[in-house]
């Protein structure tokens, strides 16, 4: 009997013990609704934080032992959570992480891809030469990428490209360039959750299109004309949806060969690495879309200046992905050999 | 086909575990319709009245100028806004208001990281990416799949950046001071608080339920519970000895 008189005085006692801590749950709720998106707290504020936040822990699991299910319970497990979050985020450093990503991570993912961007490359390739080859063979083939009035055009000698700022002012021509080549490269990336298939399709029906637009042009001796329009910002397009098509097909390779992950945690893991390329992707094709709208339909421009601007975009594409454009030439001075014993003397 | 997980535990490094429950069908159903509505309606107000202030609207002028595209500030002005606003509302929204949009606020869900943590701008840019082939091949159909068939109800979008939909668990703030004021409860603490509780939900639990409830609360305060009274009676009486209980003083 005097066990059982113990119990509920006891489970009193502890009750008055946490209900004077409610003034200190108020402090942490000002202290978190204080700090929220500041990335200024002093020192001694955020070990004030971490502190309350264990105390909060303790009282937590004696007010569940106490109340399960009460509404003070709920209260403490929304401000616990909310105190987990504010000691556990990541500190937000846009702009730094974003120098990182550009210098550090781009060329680094860039290096590790490369056997895939060079598959990609060669599946792009190589289905733009099926292309020419169908379509120099079957010259009707033509009407399965190229429109009824694109055609005419060209039985006309006429490039559908011909005259295209006179319907078409050079920066509406750039958006709405820019819009679709960012959609078809994010395209050809995300679909490489089909496991790889759906780049694989983009890839290739892309290459496919290419071959077959340039062998229809010249069975009307216009390839060199398209050639014209094309090289200024074709180098850089062709390249970054060659990169989002690798990144997709890592996916895809991901989802085939999860190793020792789960399919899912390997997805994800591919996708943080692979999607590491997206903002190269991206960047570089609103400088295509800039260059397709002023440059390319343009024709006051030179072949020979089309060329140097297209290949010039090129290797500052190349220069980017390699870490080139950020190293100093102290950096570049040291050899891979030199590397790889420095690291080892590590 | 894995059983669904409706809960997603967080624990803490001293071993404290909160659950938060993880968003289903529905509620992400219900915030996507919303937000679907608000950015439709957004998209349309904003190229009605620029068309209007550009005196467009009901002149053959605008549907010219749509269909060749040809006029910069008709593009600009009209339509390149609302398609901004259609296509990256999720997107910049969610970015600026750490993985809530209004549609999510109203069904008091909002995406989190499989630790419970808000995500990154990255990781919310990438779910966001990989609508293109949640949406496919219409109506999100492909997206609806993978949340019907997940163990964590996700579409691929959620699955590519490690996030998913959790309901928000808010802080309302009144408990803490009820709870400090039962300190000076006869009932004691625990008790008060169940007292409270039942107060509140009263009007919403059946009479019987109630009525059971109250008298095993009495009951633990030593008090006598009427045996003889008529149901109506009954739950009167124990709604009438609750209250006292509750706001009775210690002596």
């Amino acid at each position: 009997m005097p066990r059982a008189a113990e119990a509920p005085r006891e489970s009193r006692t502890l009750a008055q013990w946490l209900g004077r801590r409610v003034p200190d749950w108020r402090r942490l709720e000002a202290l978190l609704r204080e700090q929220r998106d500041r990335a200024d707290e002093s020192h001694a504020e955020v070990i004030e934080l971490v502190d309350r936040f264990r105390s909060l822990g303790r009282d937590l699991s004696l007010a569940r032992a106490l109340m399960p299910g009460s509404s003070v319970c709920r209260d403490l497990e929304s401000l616990f959570l909310k105190a987990h979050e504010a000691v556990f985020r990541r500190p937000s450093r846009i702009g730094a992480q974003l120098g990182e990503l550009f210098r550090d991570d781009v060329p680094r993912v860039f290096r590790e891809l490369r056997s895939t961007i060079w598959i990609t490359a060669a599946l792009f390739f190589g289905t733009a030469v099926l292309g020419w080859l169908l379509v120099s063979f079957n010259p009707e083939l033509a009407s399965l990428f190229a429109s009824e009035k694109m055609i005419e055009n060209v039985q006309r000698g006429e490039l559908w490209t011909d005259g295209l700022l006179n319907i078409v002012p050079s920066s509406v021509l750039s958006v709405q360039i820019m819009a679709n080549n960012i959609v078809v490269s994010l395209f050809a990336f995300a679909l490489g959750a089909l496991y790889g298939l759906g780049t694989i399709y983009v890839i290739s029906l892309n290459g496919f299109m290419l071959g077959g637009i340039f062998a229809f042009t010249a069975n009307y001796d216009m390839a060199g004309r398209l050639f014209n329009f094309v090289v200024a910002h074709g180098v850089v397009e062709l390249s970054v949806i060659c990169l989002a098509g690798a990144a997709g097909i890592q996916l895809g390779h991901a989802l085939v060969h999860p190793g020792l992950k789960t399919r899912s945690e390997a997805f994800r893991a591919a996708v943080k690495h692979a999607g590491i390329l997206l903002p190269v992707v991206v960047v570089f094709l609103v400088g295509a879309g800039l260059i397709e709208g002023f440059i390319s339909p343009d024709d006051r421009y030179p072949l020979s200046l089309r060329v140097v601007v297209g290949v010039g975009y090129g290797v500052l594409l190349w220069a980017v992905l390699s870490g080139r454009v950020w190293r100093r030439s102290s950096d570049l001075s040291v050899t891979p050999s030199a590397a790889s014993e420095a690291s080892r003397m590590h | 086909m894995a059983p669904i997980q409706d809960q997603l535990e967080l624990t803490s490094t001293d071993a404290t575990a909160v659950n938060l429950p993880i968003a289903g069908t529905g509620s992400r159903s219900y915030a996507f319709l919303i937000d679907w509505h608000i950015r439709l309606v957004l998209a349309l107000a904003w190229f009605i009245s620029a068309a209007a202030l550009m005196g467009m609207l009901g002149n053959s002028e605008l549907w010219r100028g749509l269909s060749d595209a040809s006029g910069s500030l008709v593009f600009y002005m009209v339509v390149l806004p609302p398609l901004l606003i259609y296509f990256l509302y999720h997107p910049v929204i969610e970015v600026a208001a750490k993985g809530r949009t209004p549609g999510k606020r109203a069904a008091g869900i909002r995406v989190v990281t499989l630790e419970g943590q808000t995500p990154d701008a990255a990781a919310l840019l990438i779910r966001n990416v990989f609508r293109l082939i949640d949406a496919l091949p219409a109506f999100y159909i492909l997206g609806l799949a993978c949340v019907l068939l997940t163990p964590r109800q996700v579409r691929i979008g959620d699955m590519a950046a490690g996030t998913l939909l959790a309901y928000e668990k808010k802080l309302r703030g009144d408990a803490f001071d009820r709870f400090a004021s039962h300190q000076d409860a006869a009932l004691g603490v625990p008790a008060a608080e169940v007292a409270q509780d039942l107060l509140k939900r009263w009007e919403s639990l059946s009479p019987d339920k109630r009525s059971r409830i109250a008298a095993k609360l009495v009951a633990s305060q030593g008090q006598q519970v009427p045996t003889d009274l008529p149901k109506r009676a009954f739950d009167a009486e124990m709604q009438r000895r609750v209250t006292r209980l509750a706001h009775a003083p210690r002596s």
